[in-house]
């Protein structure tokens, strides 16, 4: 009997740990009906999206090592990322060269704003997540500074397709016509009449190996002892600040590679929006696949590219052939993608609280039982 | 001699410390606009006019935070759940054809019952995940938003000045008050003080009403538990206060002081703005209370009425006399940079972060 | 998110605990009434195996002495520790010894609140360390109470952590050593040699939060064993275990045992902190006993026996109860509150199956050892813990885990825990005084439309605050500041006028006099007394120090275990107590109770 329990028990916890994922599962077995999509338009859809956005999400691993939840930062290194990609563009580098250039670009940048966040992240110990929200909307601001006031006036930007017509600021949007789709289309093969862009998934495949070999380093290890106990961590000599701030870093600079490999896919840069978006979209999407704010794998990241997108490719059709409007579709898929935050940040609590409780249960039973 | 300037320079120190330097530095920025603004050829008038007028609009959503932070629920960054309630009353007294000032006061009516449903549901949910309120809070705002950019497509409205056009069903992203609303509040006693400077009374007094509510509600034996349950959650309970309830009315409160704070907004603004329209209202009203002087956890009405006035103050001034002076309009800009480096700078605060 | 592994081990933590204290009852021991012997007495028993070593002693500290801010904690301790000794270290909670451990080790507390007196020697040497780290390069190692692990490391992680053999990699020259891979074979191979060292069973392997609480134990203590020599560190020379069998199981804390003798063999040191007074007879070489920042004695171990010493420690002086207090006949008193069957889900401090009954106007202490319940009775009582069982108060049962139910009955209770539940460190006096009797009982409130607004009214507020600022000798600037601002003493007489604003019939006051200083406790003792006979009150005072009950109580109760061991007239010599706490019962004990 009391085994029977714990299968359900399990049965309930799998269910409750993964609450998420089968929630869009369902979403998706219901969508893709709907929608009407061929198999092979999913599929090479879901592909595209695969390389577009999986060195973003994956940029959010480390933080969540080092415990401190998702990083919502990440919007610092996209715009690390979109500077460089302005600069390229200017100088008028295409290709590989430009996409390379445009990632030594971003990398100080982003190393130096990873910093600035970091110090600002230990100094609000306990509220990570809401912080670096807040940093995120903060460095638009200066982003904006910089690149509608800064850029043309003070920084020298001498290409008239990319400056404001009054003279200084770079435009809404900025054609990224010279890299676009180059690393994509660099080994690009056919399969089952599928595109795969062969290249781009070596490099995302590239960054999960050094993900996976960065958890045995000397300093992953360090990571995950300051993620399960600062106090511990700090009794041990471990540099905790300072961990922190590595694992931000590596976090930012991450994602303006990542914001770089989007942009060349997507070929348009929107100077002032693109960068706002690709946060809570990496984390919905990382959510997802299962991740959770303390733990999160690589499978987390595929398996939640998948079930996001494909649920973001087939909403609107779905809403237009189940209602007639596609725009019903598309506010749908904005509120299943906060809902989804809501609800992986909501159990996230619940369960920390929970566990506290199950404890409390245990003891009251066996003194019941003594007494 | 050199004690007297010490002393003097001891009590500045302290006077600027209890006032906080972001404060003074903010409070300073205005008045250094403000001086600006007439050689620049910026009418002082009609700055001023705007301020108040904006001021006014934007206050008692900022009061809205007040009673959430008492009960420690920290910043309400779900205001938008309250607009929400607001707007469905504002439309639903629309729909029913309410005009003029009785629109505004059927609108109140009908954002009540939905402000404390749904501010009820919001303190249930608070009081399940308490030490990581914030966060959630912004989601549960931009969740609902999203949700009711569905319903704002699927409720059954069919007033021909709030649907689409062609379609004859489905609202439109903005709605004029116009013949509805409008200026209820702005013109109900409004003074004219000069040409360009106009006081409105109407949306004061309203205002100054809530806060007198919120203010009193403090003092009354619920208000001070609300204020205890924010001080320390285990020191009311073990002086026999429910504290989940307590939590759960100030959500309500707040909830329902936003749902007011949108219509207010909208009697002046003169549209209704729906779908992605409510979705960055929190930002705000969170900073524009923490540039008051309030903390994550301390809150007072001085704090709602300074920090509004600063804010909005310098929301005004800045297009008007940076434009002027320099020939760019950078006030969207410094907007976002004050607005959330104050919010950080809140978040940052250890002291006051405890509890 | 960095919580949750610490509720599993939480939970495993304590089903041991409970386990522990059931099977551990009768070997617990007190180290109450010790009189002060100013003789220093040096360390004449040694070990055969070390009885030809004229080594210079491995550990010496010489007249150290320590002040909190004027409050004397340590006055000239003096000891001496050889290589391989075990010694024993027995005391009061806050005779010292913590104290005395945190000068070892150079702790900031220590440096922060002005340094300490007298000398510390290792090898002969003079030494003065800055940081624990100092104290580890220097082969002091130290195994804290609470287990400092990573709940998701395995054992031989947490044993090496910070401390990992690398190996290396190219990209580390880029980017500094911490690049460098982790040598897991080696990793292991280090941890289960300090394993073996320890003669136990230790999966290295094992996620310690899968572990059973031994094993955490050993993991910990491993983990100050690998520490080997090294060119700026030294290898273990010197092990301070504090409380280490404190959740162990009988038979986990036997091997632990066999794995310091083990350990004392091979040359180590160990500093033993225990209040298990068998396990110190078992194991140590030589026992030393503090009270009140003093040495009293340091005996060889060898023939003593626990009633002895017992006897011994508090059999010698007894000072005179300055309270004295007819004794009624308790048979015919009323009994105000009874206690049935309470159990109590308090971390550390577990209350199992309590009866007792609290008589009407009567002062009831409640003592016993740290962990051992009796501050759970209180907490529990008043429902900020999980609690079962059955409480009636005048007659009529009070429901229980409901802090109001408890407040209105008539009840109130003045917390151990005066920053965290005692009192609203961010507002005034005014506040804090008042707030429990407005919410309750609807004082300090001006109505309104029938009773439809309560106002509160700030004169009476002010007017109730400043009587009791009067009358406690609170020492404050105005009723207007903040309770954070108060001395610790001035923060607790908050707490007592807070819960007399309530003018309860009955209440429960838990540890008052903890972290005040000695002014201030008299004043404290002398309130509670004063409204006890002025208004007939009712106390249920609980403490860790049993002469402060002594003082103050008419009968003491005696908890161990998260149950009642017997119950004494006040007046009962402290040797009597001492043996209660002990498990020896003597023919006093008032078994009506029990």
């Amino acid at each position: 009997m009391t085994l029977q329990r714990t299968n359900l028990q399990k049965v309930k916890r799998f269910l409750g740990n993964n609450t998420v994922t089968i929630l869009f599962l369902v979403i998706c077995a219901f969508g893709i009906p709907l929608s009407g999509y061929s198999a092979n338009y999913l599929v090479s859809e879901v592909v595209v999206r695969i390389a577009r956005n999986s060195f973003l999400i994956v940029s959010l691993l480390i933080p969540i090592l080092a415990g401190m939840g998702l990083n919502f930062g990440m919007t610092l290194g996209a715009m690390a990322g979109q500077i460089g990609l302005v600069f390229i563009s200017d100088w008028g580098i295409v290709g590989i060269p430009g996409i390379v250039l445009a990632m030594i670009i971003s990398t100080p940048i982003s190393v130096a704003l990873g910093i600035w966040c970091g110090k600002i992240l230990n100094m609000a110990k306990g509220r990570e997540m809401v912080t670096s929200y807040i940093i995120g909307f903060f460095m638009n601001g200066i982003y904006q500074l910089v690149v509608l006031y800064g850029m043309g006036a003070i920084i020298p930007i001498r290409s008239n397709s990319l400056v404001l017509p009054r003279g200084y600021g770079i435009r809404n949007t900025v054609n990224l016509i010279g890299i676009r789709k180059s690393l994509d289309n660099l080994l690009m093969i056919r399969l089952f009449g599928i595109p795969i862009p062969l290249f781009t998934l070596v490099v995302i495949a590239l960054l999960c190996i050094f993900i996976l070999w960065f958890k045995k380093t000397k300093l992953g290890q360090d990571m995950r002892a300051v993620g399960q106990d600062m106090e511990v961590a700090r009794a041990a000599g471990i540099k905790v600040e300072h961990t922190r701030i590595v694992s931000i870093v590596i976090s930012t600079v991450f994602a303006g590679y990542g914001m770089i490999i989007y942009l060349q896919n997507i070929g348009t840069l929107n100077t002032y929006n693109s960068h706002m978006q690709i946060g809570m979209f990496s984390v919905a999407a990382l959510l997802v696949g299962g991740a959770t704010v303390s733990q999160a794998k690589i499978r987390n990241v595929f398996l939640g590219v998948i079930l996001f997108h494909i649920m973001f490719i087939v909403s609107p059709m779905a809403g237009k052939n189940l209602i007639g409007q596609a725009q019903l579709g598309e506010y749908f898929r904005v509120f299943v993608s906060y809902g989804v935050i809501t609800v992986s940040l909501v159990l996230y609590e619940i369960r920390k609280k929970h566990d506290r409780g199950i404890a409390g249960q245990i003891l009251a039973q066996e003194q019941g039982v003594e007494a | 001699m050199n004690v007297k300037v010490e002393k003097i320079i001891s009590t500045i120190m302290q006077g600027v410390k209890s006032f906080g330097l972001p404060r003074i530095i903010i409070g300073l920025f205005l008045l250094l606009l403000f001086i600006a603004a007439p050689f620049v050829g910026v009418n002082i008038g009609t700055s001023l006019s705007d301020t108040f007028n904006r001021f006014g609009m934007n206050a008692v959503m900022v009061l809205a935070m007040v009673p959430m932070i008492h009960s420690g629920c920290g910043l309400n960054f779900g205001l938008p759940l309250g607009i929400i309630a607001g707007l469905l009353g504002g439309t639903l007294s629309m729909q029913f054809n309410f005009t003029g000032p009785a629109s505004f006061m059927m609108a109140i009516v009908f954002a009540t019952p939905f402000a404390v449903i749904l501010g009820w549901g919001y303190g249930q949910l608070l009081n399940k995940v308490k030490g990581g309120e914030m966060m959630i809070a912004t989601y549960v705002g931009f969740s609902s938003v999203a949700f009711m950019c569905i319903m704002w497509l699927l409720l059954p409205y069919s007033n021909p000045t709030m649907v689409w056009g062609y379609a004859g069903k489905g609202l439109r992203t903005t709605i004029s008050t116009e013949g509805y609303y409008l200026h209820v509040l702005n013109d109900f006693l409004s003074i004219q003080v000069t040409d360009h400077l106009v006081i409105p009374t109407g949306m004061f007094l309203f205002f100054g009403l809530l806060a007198l509510m919120v203010w009193a509600f403090l003092h009354t034996k619920t208000g001070t538990a609300m204020t205890a349950v924010g001080s320390n959650r285990t020191f009311a309970r073990a002086s026999g206060i429910h504290v989940d309830n307590i939590r759960t009315l100030s959500v309500v409160m707040s909830t329902w002081l936003g749902a007011l704070g949108i219509l207010v907004y909208q009697q002046s603004f003169g549209f209704i703005q729906l779908y992605m329209g409510p979705f960055y209202m929190a930002l705000p009203a969170v900073s524009a209370i923490l540039i008051g002087g309030a903390s994550v956890n301390k809150a007072t009405i001085m704090n709602v009425i300074v920090g509004t006035f600063l804010f909005q103050g310098i929301l005004t001034m800045t297009p008007s006399v940076m434009n002027s002076m320099i020939n760019t309009d950078m006030s969207e800009v410094i907007r976002i940079i004050v607005s959330n480096g104050m919010i950080l700078y809140a978040l940052t605060r250890k002291t006051e972060a405890t509890r | 998110m960095v919580l949750s592994p610490f509720i599993a081990i939480g939970l495993l933590e304590y089903s041991s605990l409970v386990a522990s204290f059931r099977l551990f009852a009768t070997t617990l021991a007190v180290t109450v009434t010790f009189m002060v012997m100013d003789v220093r007495v040096t360390i004449k028993f040694e070990r055969i195996e070390y009885m030809n070593e004229k080594k210079t002693p491995l550990l010496e500290m010489k007249h150290i002495s320590k002040d909190f801010f004027g409050n004397q904690v340590l006055t000239d301790v003096n000891f001496t520790l050889r290589p391989g000794e075990i010694l024993g270290l027995v005391g009061e909670n806050g005779a010292g010894k913590s104290t005395l451990m945190k000068i070892l080790f150079g702790m900031d507390e220590i440096h922060q609140t002005g340094g300490f007196g007298g000398e510390v020697l290792i090898n002969g040497e003079s030494v003065l360390f800055e940081t624990p780290i100092d104290a580890l390069a220097a082969g002091i190692g130290m195994v804290h109470q609470e287990f400092s692990l990573l709940p998701d490391f395995t054992a031989t992680e947490n044993i090496l952590l910070n401390r990992e053999p690398l190996k290396y990699t190219a990209l580390s020259e880029l980017f500094g050593e911490r690049l460098n891979v982790l040598d897991r074979e080696k990793m292991t191979e280090i941890s289960e040699k300090a394993i073996k060292r320890l003669a136990v069973t230790l999966d290295p392997e094992m996620m310690v939060s899968q572990m059973p609480v031994g094993h955490k134990q050993f993991t910990e203590i491993a983990r100050e064993l690998s520490k080997e020599a090294t060119d700026i560190t030294e290898g273990i020379k010197l092990l301070v275990l504090d409380e280490p069998t404190a959740v162990l199981s009988e038979q986990e804390a036997d091997s632990l045992l066999k794995a310091m003798r083990l350990l004392a063999e091979s040359g180590i040191a160990i500093i033993f902190i225990t209040h298990r007074l068998q396990e110190i007879i078992d194991v140590c070489d030589t026992i030393m006993v503090m009270r009140d920042g003093k040495i009293i004695k340091t005996v060889p171990a060898e023939g003593v026996v626990i009633p002895e010493i017992a006897r011994w420690m508090v059999g010698r002086e007894v000072k005179t109860v300055s309270h004295k207090r007819a004794v009624q006949d308790t048979a015919e008193r009323e009994v105000l509150l009874k206690l049935q069957n309470l159990w109590v889900d308090m971390p550390g401090e577990v209350v199992r199956n309590v009866d007792l009954d609290v008589y009407k106007g009567e002062i009831i202490g409640i003592g016993g050892m740290a962990g051992q319940g009796k501050l759970g009775i209180p907490n529990g009582a008043m429902g900020l813990f999980p609690a079962g069982g059955k409480i009636f108060f005048e007659g009529k049962e009070i429901p229980l885990n409901s802090p109001r139910n408890f407040l209105d009955a008539g009840m109130a209770f003045v917390s151990e825990d005066r920053r965290g539940v005692g009192l609203l460190l961010d507002e005034s006096l005014e506040w804090n005084v008042s707030f429990t009797a407005m919410q309750v009982q609807d004082k300090y409130l001006k109505k309104y439309l029938g009773g439809l607004f309560k106002w509160r009214d700030q004169k009476a507020i002010e007017e109730t605050t400043e009587k009791y600022v009067k009358q406690m000798e609170i020492r404050c600037t105005s009723t207007k500041q903040k309770a954070k601002e108060l001395s610790g003493g001035n923060q607790q007489k908050v707490c007592l006028a807070k819960a007399f604003a309530v003018e309860p019939k009955l209440l429960f006051v838990s540890e008052p006099t903890r972290g005040i200083d000695i002014g201030a406790k008299s004043l404290v003792l002398q309130a509670l007394r004063k409204y006890n006979e002025e208004l007939g009150t009712t106390i249920v005072m609980v403490s860790s120090e049993l002469e402060e009950l002594r003082s103050i109580c008419d009968r003491i109760a005696i908890v161990s275990d998260g149950k009642v061991l017997g119950i004494l007239p006040a007046s009962t010599e402290s040797a009597e107590f001492g043996l209660l706490m002990v498990g020896q019962h003597s023919e006093l004990v008032d078994g009506g109770s029990l």
